[in-house]
């Protein structure tokens, strides 16, 4: 195990968070990635440009969000004290516009007028297409067919803002082939082009951008759970996909070696099924959109097809971030099945009257098992990272309930 | 002298501009890839370059993914091209093979094991279009292992990249001829000519010109100013309805005449 002394120290100047991350593109985006690059440095310390990204989180977004004890919920479950995160209480419903006012914001300085974005639940796409219509910039989503056809109404929402959907048919037709759109979009546009990049992947200086951005989740987190309960809690946790709310929630809490720390990945069916997306669980070290992280491929270095339940944890990707924490042995990360999900988010939903996103749902489960392995003093924060209401028609799908 | 660089010298001593055919291994036929590997050299390639496919191809366009599909609906994987590229050495000692694609195939089969497996067979070079300069350290082995990392350079490249692309560039340069991804758009050659001059005159490695290409008349405005031309999603696009192994030689014989012609015309 790698010892690290300060988690807060990356990623290095090359992007790279240990071995992982890096910039792993075409040639073509080079240029552009450092011109970003060389422009969020300078925005990142710019003291105008945090008082506008401060001010837009509070006015418009809605921040600080709660941190909530769900005392039923803890009751229920019988053991330790479980404190919810309230992202799901943000502006658009989750915490991806954390990232998206923060990017949008940098794209304006950067003269761009055109902004593009990649989405899968169709959340980050609805956060983008909001950002854009707010700053009066054009914006293109691109969300795989398959995707627009389980997610209409965030398609529709994304119409209503004024953003312009593109359908992506190619490969697996989900998440991954709408950032591989959105990327050619990119080589091909760069000039008057910003990708708003959703989650914590991609090459540098995406993971450590959106980490930023999101990184308000935690720093909110930490100072409430002090406030409200005096001390730091036992465990946090998240659930991961690429891992943007995830690491939004960790990275505060990083250096406070007491904390542990548990990422939710999904395990669909269960890893040994083989559906499942739990790229850290079950995946290994490799190379995809534009980092060096753990991905699921098969023996031919192929990317494979994942499943969940939940369209938003559904990459064979994660964060580069994450395969660092894993092998720092910072932070482990854990498998939630789809039905594990499912019960959490009927257990909350009744014992709390919140409706959780099916992504965020897994952080619950997770949570729950987390408290019932520890005493009823302890504490167990868990990111509630967007609302349920786009999922209630697969939820009631699933049930074979009509609506 | 590898035989990429014989080949280079060759072409400059007899005054000729290289052709080279990017086809994707195992389209539009696994069995017939041999055999189509042949033809190219016949049909007048110098060198040829070999699309491994990958399931997530980011920098091509429709044309090259689609191919890449259809490989990988049959099966195809990195071993089979290896296998194919052997086969094609038996009977050809000269023609240089490179190999273009992305990282993770070779990540997942090894980068020493491959290296080692890649030479064996008889390829001289990969392009891997997600591996730029800065993190070529993971290519290591390969270049140990004597194979030619090509490099590419583009209209977006700065300054300062340049002259070190220029000066790490082994095998040939690839010069991507436009911002953007393979298969789009017509080209201006006169934009280009001038940027392309400059790099010949810096770079260690002859300049080979692609995206872009798509006839004899690009090829040869292109051939103009190139130690060679690169000519993929034109091919890739003619050989795809091919109906049998021997379709697909003919329709490359027939796409590549002219543009050969053409070449050697100037």
């Amino acid at each position: 195990m790698t010892e690290i002394a300060d988690f807060h120290a990356w990623p290095d100047a090359q992007g790279r968070f240990g071995e992982y991350g890096g910039i792993y593109v075409a040639e073509t985006l080079m240029e552009p990635l450092a011109e970003l690059t060389a422009a969020y440095e300078k925005l990142r310390n710019d003291p105008a440009f945090i008082a506008e990204l401060d001010r837009d989180l509070k006015y418009y977004v809605g921040r600080p969000s709660p941190v909530y004890h769900a005392e039923r919920l803890s009751r229920h479950v019988g053991g330790a004290r479980i404190v919810l995160k309230r992202e799901d209480l943000n502006h658009t419903g989750a915490h991806k516009i954390n990232n998206t006012v923060g990017q949008a914001l940098v794209a304006r300085h950067m003269g761009k007028t055109r902004i593009i974005a990649e989405t899968g639940a169709g959340q980050h796409g609805v956060a983008s297409a909001t950002v854009a219509a707010r700053l009066g910039l054009k914006c293109v989503v691109y969300m795989g067919a398959v995707d627009i056809e389980r997610q209409k109404i965030n398609v529709y929402r994304m119409r209503l803002l004024g953003a312009e959907v593109v359908p992506v048919t190619s490969g697996s037709k989900t998440l991954k082939d709408a950032l591989n759109e959105a990327m050619r979009d990119w080589v091909t546009n760069v000039t008057d082009t910003f990708y708003i990049i959703g989650t914590v992947a991609g090459p540098h200086p995406y993971p450590q951008m959106v980490r930023d951005f999101n990184a308000i989740v935690g720093r909110e987190a930490r100072e409430q759970v002090l406030e409200q309960f005096g001390r730091l809690p036992d465990v946090i946790t998240a659930c991961v996909g690429g891992g943007s709310n995830a690491i939004g929630l960790f990275h505060a809490f990083l250096n406070d070696r007491d904390v542990r720390i548990v990422g939710a990945e999904a395990a669909g069916e269960g890893i040994a099924t083989g559906h499942h997306a739990a790229s850290l669980a079950a995946g290994k070290p490799g190379v995809l959109h534009g980092n060096r992280t753990y991905v699921l491929s098969d023996a031919n270095g192929q990317i494979v097809e994942t499943h969940s339940v939940s369209a938003g944890l559904d990459y064979p990707g994660v964060g580069p971030e994450h395969a660092f924490l894993k092998d720092a042995g910072r932070a482990e990360y854990v498998g939630i099945t789809d039905d594990e999900a499912l019960e959490a988010f009927h257990l909350l939903a009744r014992t709390e009257g919140i409706l959780a996103a099916l992504e965020s749902s897994h952080a619950i489960a997770q949570a729950i098992k987390l408290a019932r392995e520890l005493p009823k003093d302890a504490l167990v924060l868990a990111n509630l990272s967007g609302r349920g209401d786009k999922d209630v028609h697969t939820i009631a799908a699933r049930e074979g309930i009509e609506l | 002298m590898s035989r990429i660089e014989r080949r280079f010298a060759a072409l400059k001593s007899a005054g000729r501009t290289g052709l080279v055919p990017f086809v994707t291994a195992g389209d539009p036929s696994p069995d017939g890839m041999v055999a189509l590997l042949h033809g190219l050299v016949a049909a007048g390639a110098d060198l040829i370059e070999l699309g491994v496919p990958f399931s997530d191809p980011m920098a091509d366009g429709p044309v090259i993914q689609h191919a890449s599909e259809r490989a990988l609906a049959k099966g195809v994987g990195l071993a089979n091209v290896l296998a194919w590229v052997a086969a094609f050495r038996e009977t050809d000692a000269e023609t240089p093979i490179v190999l273009m694609g992305y990282l993770n195939p070779i990540e997942m089969y090894g980068y020493a094991a491959f290296a080692e497996d890649a030479v064996e067979a008889g390829v001289d070079g990969v392009l891997m279009v997600d591996c730029p300069l800065e993190e070529s350290h993971v290519l290591e082995p390969l270049r140990q292992a004597g194979l030619a990392q090509i490099l590419l350079a583009s209209p977006t490249t700065a300054e300062g990249r340049l002259a070190r692309l220029c000066e790490a560039a082994s095998g040939f340069l690839y010069y991507v001829s436009f911002a953007g991804i393979t298969g789009a758009a017509q080209l201006s050659t006169g934009d280009i000519a001038e940027r392309v001059a400059g790099i010949r005159a810096r770079s260690k490695a002859p300049v080979a010109v692609g995206f872009g290409v798509r006839d004899a008349a690009s090829a040869r405005a292109i051939g103009e100013f190139a130690d060679a031309v690169v000519i993929g999603s034109a091919l890739v696009d003619r050989l795809s309805g091919a109906a049998s192994a021997e379709d697909a030689v003919g329709r490359a014989r027939d796409f590549l005449a002219p543009i050969r012609a053409a070449l050697d015309a100037r």
